[in-house]
């Protein structure tokens, strides 16, 4: 793989528009490998309008996300679960 | 739960010079919700044919009610920032909106020891919680390491200088990779292990580390602090690709 990347950071904007929690803050399981990660330490590459985001520890895609006008497609498949840190109810 | 995300009109209302390439640009963001120290906001460019463009930049100072502030570098082909640095002027107007990011943040009312870590302008948002340390008056230990390639290329420098005299428990350490001033004792090189273990926190002490630069500086220093006995889950780390842009 290439150096191009960024990280998951740059995801806060995009996902803030589909949820009401900052899912950067949240920690994935790869399909692939089984890690756990933050979602802000996922490699990202591509950005406005279509992101791909990998595992560091195996490259996997663990999430792709496009933004079209009128529309956002996220794809999950390769995440088995995602924690999500919540204030105490 | 946040507001929900929109898209903002943000004008410029000045501009500072930090480096020969990196400029900081005053915004006036009617209605700024403020910001917690290290998020960050998209901006957006639209042409006359529609196309449109978007890019993340750090926050680099506390929310001052509806002005904020970004200090973008001029990266070379990059079209956002190269708009940004050499032709957005005083007046224009800016799509941006935010904040965002509830990771690489720092809020005031912690009080364990800080290590700040940056390379090159990843200096922006540990900037942001070093200003919202001072306005706070907080008075948590705070260690700032910056990497740079040259005494031209330090950012924010004579604030800086200022800082670390009249602010206690602030210090900061300035790393350089490819020309040091006259006179430094330690010759130019990338930063490694010994400049983290001179300048930085022992892991003793259970800092909490934010490390922020470029894709390659941010994974060798994360893997040192980890090398150096530093809990991985008190490291944050803010990468933004080897262009910076």
């Amino acid at each position: 793989m290439t150096q191009e990347y960024q990280d998951g950071n740059a995801l806060a904007g995009p996902l803030a528009e589909l949820f009401a929690v900052d899912v950067t803050a949240a920690t994935g399981r790869c399909v692939s490998c089984g890690d756990t990660r933050r979602v802000a330490d996922l490699r990202v590459y591509g950005h406005a309008l279509g992101w791909v985001a990998r595992c560091p520890s195996c490259e996997h895609v663990m999430l792709r996300l496009v933004r079209a006008p009128d529309a956002a497609w996220i794809d999950l498949q390769g995440t088995l679960s995602l924690r999500v840190p919540l204030p105490p109810a | 739960m946040s507001p929900r995300l929109e898209w903002r009109v943000a004008t410029l209302a000045g501009v500072r010079q930090e480096t020969p390439t990196a400029l900081t640009l005053l915004l006036d963001v009617p209605g700024w919700p403020g910001h917690v120290p290290g998020q960050h906001v998209d901006v957006r460019l639209t042409d006359e044919d529609g196309y449109s463009t978007q890019r993340s930049y750090s926050l680099a100072a506390p929310a001052d009610g509806d002005r904020v502030e970004l200090t973008v570098q001029r990266v070379k082909g990059g079209e956002v920032s190269e708009y940004l640095t050499d032709t957005f002027s005083v007046g224009d107007p800016v799509e941006l909106r935010g904040p965002v990011g509830g990771w690489f943040v720092w809020h005031p009312s912690r009080t364990a020891p800080v290590l700040l870590v940056a390379g090159g302008s990843g200096i922006v948002p540990l900037m942001a919680m070093i200003r919202a340390r001072r306005q706070a008056r907080s008075r948590a230990p705070f260690r700032l390491i910056h990497s740079v390639r040259s005494p031209s290329d330090q950012y924010y420098a004579s604030e800086l200088r200022r800082a670390t005299r009249d602010e206690g428990g602030l210090d900061i350490a300035t790393v350089y990779t490819r020309s040091a001033p006259t006179g430094s004792a330690r010759p130019p090189r990338r930063i490694g292990p010994a400049d983290l273990e001179l300048y930085g926190w022992p892991p003793q002490f259970e800092p909490t580390c934010y490390v922020c630069g470029p894709t390659g500086f941010v994974e060798k220093v994360a893997n040192t602090l980890v090398g150096l006995g530093h809990d991985p889950r008190r490291i944050r780390t803010e990468r933004f690709g080897p262009t910076g842009d």
